[in-house]
């Protein structure tokens, strides 16, 4: 995973509130057997049938910060919809609210999750409406997003916990194999008669 | 060494130890991949350009989609070949041993695990399939897990976790005749609802647990999800050491009395205390059966369809009202009287050689219902081969039942083997949710006995609903 400082991307106002997670990426796009590769998949519904959807105008098509109505990423846990976010080119989404599971996942997955006060995502939104195709920085270190010409500055709360692993690029497993030298010395105290599927062995008769 | 036994086992993989309220980091000794849960978490691994920690701790098998006739020929449904297709390329490419489809050792990774001796007490067992609890048989500390948790065992062989929390559940007294470890594990969740044991390890104990088979067992910690345990255990015996001695990965010579000694440590405490505890009595058990759309929906099978007004509490009164819908039951009515479409014998709860031979004992010589069509399928190739050099096949086939390969099957229809709009199923397997077995199908959870029984009847049935067979049984009726 990589590691995240700062991000300056286009800003995309997605004026909408309680988008769940069918919504984000829709249960047909479960059935792959890939992680990647879902950025087709993301708001498929709106990307198809509404030409007004903010990812269908030009100015926002190459987004890569999302600022989004409160209770962002409610409903079944499917990290699909992180996965389809990421894959689309989101470094960042901005929300006043986010469904813990959702949360928990873009954390792991280097996706920046960050909680704006509802005051601050109005004008957020504003700022990103007026002037189609503003750029945000998201500076993770000190958890701020800069938008616009007159520089408004706007902060945001990540926990402590996923902005350091954020920072420092590791994924759960990279956090795990930190601490490789124990699992090695773990390995070392296991008796012999431990299962093993290695050689491969099998009844002797049928 | 005091503490429960799931309290042990944890304690003995605990790599290292989280501090301020961070999770432990835990050893897993084995991990089960199937083709619906590890693609992405093959992967992921490929995305970050890892490999696999250590591949003699991984095994691979196809079980949900494969097909249980025709095995020879591809596979019709495409997203069923692709998931295949995928798992035996990422085994190639990784290098894990894999049993595919018409290999002796394929099977539901729940009955290949310790059929190959791969399963022993003591040990910590993940795959990313709920049923995993069914090696807690054993004393292993088993449990399901989510694609992102296979890639990270994969790649560490570890994962990070809060203890669970420990509940007791003692079975005291005998099972009458009839009376099968489905039905306790059926009566436990009807008593502590779906949601009962979340968050903790069930240990199963008391005279009753003691004298099952091992097949038994494991029919009772594979259910132990359905009461939304985390993992069911019961503490290693002399039965556990017979099952496992001599299988193909089952420790051998001084290996094994070290094993043994070590396993005979593996029970809770005298004195150790569970953080909540339940009582059963075995000797009041009767054959159980489910009449709605959980498995907690469950009653004996000589009572009546429940009516919602029964139910106190609002949630358990509306959702015994839509499973009634659901299930087309009209209260009142004897479950005996409830027709069944299907029989379903199979699955990792009871697609075991000894749940076989129980099924078979009581077709021998009876006839068929002429409405009802029966499906067996053994949980893994080898079950079937035993079962045929049983003479079992002959029994199943001259009853009029089909007789199929190896695999998860009707359990979750993710195959073809399917149940239609409305039909009814009177089912061996776990779980009974609404569409499980097909779309808009209904299932009836049973034992094995009820199941055969139900086959010859066409109506929920016990063994001892029936007349006497018509040619002395030569198999031994098993309890
Ligand atoms: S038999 Fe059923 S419950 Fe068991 S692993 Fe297969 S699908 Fe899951």
């Amino acid at each position: 995973m990589e590691a995240f400082t700062t991000h300056t991307g286009i800003g995309v106002p997605l004026r909408r509130s309680n988008v769940d997670t069918d919504q984000i990426i829709p249960a047909v796009y479960l059935k792959r057997v890939t992680k990647t590769g879902f950025d087709d998949g993301l708001f498929n519904a709106w990307r198809t049938n509404d030409p007004d959807f903010v990812l269908n105008r030009p100015a926002y098509a190459k987004g890569s910060v999302l600022v989004a109505g409160p209770d962002f990423g409610t409903g079944s846990s499917r990290e699909h919809a992180v996965w389809a976010l990421r894959d689309y080119g989101f470094k960042a989404v901005l929300s006043s609210r986010f469904a813990d599971i959702f949360r928990g996942n873009a954390g792991k997955q280097g996706l920046v999750a960050g909680v704006l006060s509802e005051d601050d995502l109005e004008q957020l939104w504003k700022i990103l409406e007026e002037a189609p195709g503003t750029e945000v920085t998201i500076d993770l270190e000190n958890r701020q997003a800069h938008a616009g010409e007159a520089g408004a500055v706007f902060r945001f709360d990540v926990d402590d916990y996923t902005r350091w692993r954020l920072m420092e690029g590791l994924d759960d497993i990279g956090l795990t194999l930190r601490h490789e030298q124990d699992i090695t010395d773990f390995e070392a105290t296991r008796p012999g008669w431990m299962p093993k599927t290695l050689p491969a062995r099998t009844m002797d008769t049928v | 060494m005091a503490g429960t036994l799931a309290e042990k086992v944890w304690a003995d993989h605990v790599v290292r130890r989280g501090e301020n309220g961070e999770p432990d980091l835990l050893y897993i000794d084995l991990q089960l991949l199937h083709e619906v849960t590890s693609p992405q978490a093959f992967d992921g691994l490929r995305e970050e350009g890892r490999t696999p920690r250590r591949l003699d701790q991984q095994l691979a098998t196809e079980d949900h989609n494969t097909p249980t006739i025709d095995i020879d020929k591809p596979i019709a449904d495409i997203t069923s070949r692709t998931q295949i297709d995928t798992l035996r390329r990422n085994a190639e490419e990784f290098g894990v041993r894999i049993h595919s489809l018409g290999d002796l050792d394929q099977g539901i990774v729940h009955v290949v695990g310790p059929q190959l001796g791969l399963t022993m007490p003591g040990i910590t067992v993940v795959c990313g399939d709920s049923h995993t609890s069914t090696h807690g048989a054993f004393g292993a500390l088993a449990f399901g897990i989510g694609t992102s948790e296979v890639e990270h065992v994969l790649a560490t062989q570890t994962l990070s976790l809060n203890p669970f929390k420990t509940m007791a559940i003692t079975v005291d007294g005998a099972l009458k005749p009839g009376v099968t470890a489905k039905d306790i594990i059926l009566a436990v969740i009807a008593k502590i609802g779906t949601g009962g044991g979340s968050g903790y390890v069930l240990e199963y104990r008391g005279e009753a647990i003691r004298t099952l088979s091992m097949e038994g067992r494991m029919t009772i910690c594979n259910m132990s999800i359905e009461a939304g345990a985390r993992a069911g255990m019961i503490a290693p015996d002399e039965t556990t050491f017979e099952y496992v001695q001599g299988r193909p990965h089952a420790p051998r010579g001084a290996d094994w009395d070290a094993a043994v000694e070590h396993w005979r440590t593996l029970r809770s405490a005298d004195d150790a205390t569970f953080d909540a505890e339940v009582h059963i009595d075995a000797d009041e058990l009767e054959p159980f059966v489910t009449w709605g759309t959980n498995p907690g929906q469950g009653l004996p099978l000589s009572a009546s369809v429940p009516a919602p007004e029964d139910f106190t509490d609002d949630n358990a009164r509306v959702a015994a009202e839509n499973a009634l819908e659901y299930m087309d039951l009209v209260p009142g009515t004897p479950l005996k009287d409830v027709k069944v479409d299907t029989v379903f014998m199979g699955s990792c709860t009871n697609g075991r050689i000894e749940d076989l031979r129980a099924f078979a004992s009581v077709l021998e010589g009876r006839q068929k219902h002429p409405d009802v069509r029966v499906l067996v399928v053994p949980g893994s190739a080898r079950v079937r081969i035993q079962a045929e050099q049983e003479g079992l096949d002959k029994v199943f086939l001259g009853f009029g039942a089909e007789w199929r390969q190896a695999g998860c099957s009707m359990c979750l229809g993710m195959n073809p083997d399917q149940l239609a709009p409305g039909e009814r199923a009177a089912s061996t397997s776990n779980r009974n949710f609404e569409g499980r077995q097909g779309k808009g199908g209904r299932t009836h959870l049973v034992s094995p006995v009820v199941a055969a029984a139900t086959a010859v009847r066409g109506t929920l049935s016990s063994p001892s609903d029936l007349g006497a067979a018509s040619a002395p049984s030569d198999l031994q009726p098993v309890a």
